[in-house]
């Protein structure tokens, strides 16, 4: 995997004495100590970070924790008083925090792109002058940039809109002209500061069913900044907790749901439905921790109702179920099973817990067996994990 | 006199002596200057006048309610203004008329030229607007009358000097209206012009101009009210025009002479402001 954006060790103080604050963040000091002492504002402290090419990374944290501090750092909106921001560029790397200006504006113009939190549309230019604004800064000709525009308002579905005005739109259509602005320079990168927050609910959920939409296709590497946490399990590859300016969690969406490192991280997953983040993965028991009988049986559950037998290849060659033979079935068409006493679900690692905790309610609380991509068995999911893992037991 | 008071009154600080040492320094040294530049301005301005003075008067005010047209696409309002100004050649005020509205004109083109830039660079640098709003301040109250008597002995009599007087009362409007728009920029829109990859000239001009037009644009407008305010104290010092029509109606206490020239001047203004007012368009 190559590396699109690359932290190291990045400080960002706001005000006039920074080897002062610098000095007091290399010990460690808080946000309300150093303003106490040099009256400077702490952006971010010690942050690192690798976003790899093609992931959504969020950062998150509750406003003040540094996250668009840090989100900003990258185009050197916010500059960084100590540390590396390296940003991939073509073949190479760029350190923003050193380069000069005319790879900075390049930088800007070619490779990282932004959608801001109140759209930053000028309103005095139609729609679609809005989305050419990236094109024309960078000199891209006026033929060109007409037909590389059109495109992208297609792809927001703006084009009947081009010649309106930017404060004529909604809300939710503003912040697609800010997409198709930032889609428009073709920049690898793109840089989004809470882009749904100001707008309301459904458009909120439509704009990020969208995003996903065009981020299959457009496969771009996006870091994300976002206080809602359910944004960021639903879009982020990534999630990375931020907390008075310093890191507190990197991780998976599930690691961060069912590992949280603090109480900080903890107060914030405590109201987030588990059933939207968490996959079969995350619950099941590894094979080798299930309790093996004679000739290759395996019992799935504790309870020692189903078991299967399993081949030399890791393939099941028999399953039980309650001392009589049973069927195993895909949990993907759980819907259209009859309710029959002799069969036991399969999913696979990435089947959501929902569609596990069906096929189990489907089965009179059957286990759920978990197969790899080769249909190897790999594990099993009893009723108990499932309660554990919903209950944060 | 009390002894403290008489104290200080001995050692008074001789602030007049100094100002009048200066000027008398710049006349000696520098009148050739002073004179040629102001003998260039009213050659201008005069010549201006004269080549405007041809066009015979109903023509022109056609020629202007055109343009009033053309800057607003109003036709109610082209006619107001070809009315208006028939009013004016109807009084047989037209020759003066044209005459402030040239020293006008010039005076508000020049207050924008000198003021929009400057406007911008105190936008941008807080420290330089710090240092001018003092001087800013000093240009706009001291009263007219003060600088009426160094600009005379510097550039003597005529239109030269009432321009550079009324360009001096009107240049801080234009300074803090353009300041003002350029610091009501909106930050949100500045960064994006930024995180694009702008240069700094291109912000300037694709971004904070435009965002800034209608407050710049109201800088015109007022730039204009106030050369006019000054068109009688320019008469002063030998301007022409309807200013010079109205001293002459005090100094004689003509009842009927100053209510036609102050009329005139009404209605010019009421053009010129209609003219000039946002046009931007209506669009926000």
């Amino acid at each position: 995997m190559t590396v699109a954006v690359d932290f190291r060790n990045v400080d960002i103080v706001f005000g006039a004495d920074q080897a002062g604050s610098l000095a007091m963040i290399d010990k460690g000091a808080t946000r309300a100590e150093i303003l106490e002492k040099t009256g400077n504002v702490l952006g971010c402290a010690g942050a690192s970070l690798t976003v790899n090419e093609g992931e959504i990374s969020v950062l998150m944290g509750l406003s003040g924790s540094g996250k668009s501090t840090l989100l900003r750092a990258v185009n050197r909106l916010n500059v960084v008083s100590r540390g590396q921001v390296l940003v991939k560029d073509g073949d190479k790397t760029v350190d923003v925090v050193t380069c000069d200006q005319a790879t900075l504006r390049r930088l800007r113009q070619k490779q990282v792109a932004m959608v801001f939190q109140q759209f930053g549309l000028l309103p005095w230019r139609t729609v679609e002058e809005n989305v050419g604004l990236g094109l024309e800064l960078a000199g891209v000709p006026d033929a060109e940039r007409k037909e590389r525009v059109q495109r992208q308002l297609k792809l927001v579905n703006l084009d009947q809109w081009s010649n309106k005005y930017a404060h004529e739109l909604s809300g939710g259509m503003q912040q697609r002209v800010g997409l198709a602005r930032a889609f428009a320079t073709e920049a690898p990168i793109l840089l989004m500061d809470e882009p749904f927050s100001a707008l309301d609910p459904l458009i909120r959920t439509k704009l990020q069913d969208e995003l996903l939409q065009l981020q299959a296709q457009l496969k771009k590497t996006i870091i994300f900044v976002s206080h809602d946490l359910e944004e960021a399990l639903k879009i982020g590859t990534h999630i990375t907790i931020m907390e008075g300016g310093r890191i507190v969690q990197t991780g998976a969406p599930e690691d961060i749901v069912l590992r949280p490192a603090n109480d900080y991280v903890r107060d914030f997953i405590a109201n987030v439905n588990p059933l939207s983040v968490l996959t079969a993965w995350n619950v099941m028991r590894d094979s080798r921790d299930l309790e093996h009988g004679d000739n290759g049986w395996v019992w799935l559950d504790r309870r020692k109702t189903t078991r299967f037998k399993i081949d030399e290849h890791g393939l099941v060659a028999a399953a039980e179920r309650d001392g009589k033979p049973a069927v195993w079935v895909s949990c993907a068409d759980v819907e259209g099973q009859s309710e029959e006493a002799a069969q036991v679900f399969w999913a696979n690692p990435g089947t959501s817990l929902k569609t596990v905790m069906l096929a189990m309610h489907r089965s009179q609380t059957a286990p759920v067996a978990l197969f790899d991509d080769q249909s190897r068995f790999v594990g099993a999911i009893g009723i108990r994990d499932v309660l554990s893992a919903v209950l944060r037991r | 006199m009390d002894p403290i008071s008489q104290f200080m009154v001995d050692h008074k600080i001789p602030i007049g002596a100094w100002g009048k040492a200066f000027f008398g320094f710049l006349t000696d040294n520098f009148d050739t200057i002073f004179r040629a530049f102001s003998n260039g301005l009213n050659f201008l301005l005069d010549g201006l006048v004269n080549v405007l003075l041809v066009v015979p008067p109903v023509l022109l005010a056609l020629i202007i309610a055109a343009i009033a047209w053309l800057l607003q696409r109003s036709r109610p309002l082209a006619i107001g203004v070809f009315f208006g100004l028939i009013f004016i050649i109807n009084q047989n005020l037209w020759k003066q008329t044209v005459q402030t509205l040239v020293l006008v004109v010039a005076a508000a083109a020049m207050a924008m030229a000198i003021g929009v830039p400057l406007g911008i660079w105190a936008a941008h640098k807080p420290k330089v607007y710090r240092v001018m709003l003092p001087v800013l301040d000093l240009m706009q109250t001291l009263p007219t009358f003060v600088y009426l008597i160094p600009v005379l002995t510097l550039f003597g009599l005529g239109n030269a000097p009432g321009l550079i007087v009324t360009i001096i009362f009107v240049i801080p409007t234009a300074v803090r209206l353009t300041h003002l728009g350029v610091v009501s920029v909106p930050k949100s829109i500045v960064e994006a012009g930024e995180a694009f990859g702008a240069t700094k000239s291109q912000l300037l001009w694709k971004v904070e101009l435009p965002s800034a037009l209608p407050t710049i644009m109201a800088g015109l407008t007022q730039s204009i009210m106030l050369s006019l305010s000054m068109v009688v104290f320019a008469a002063l010092i030998g301007a022409g025009g309807l200013g010079t029509e109205i001293n002459r109606a005090l100094g004689s206490r003509r009842i009927d002479l100053g209510l036609e020239a102050g009329l005139a001047i009404v209605v010019l203004a009421i053009v010129l402001d209609r003219m000039t007012r946002i046009a931007v368009g209506g669009k926000k």
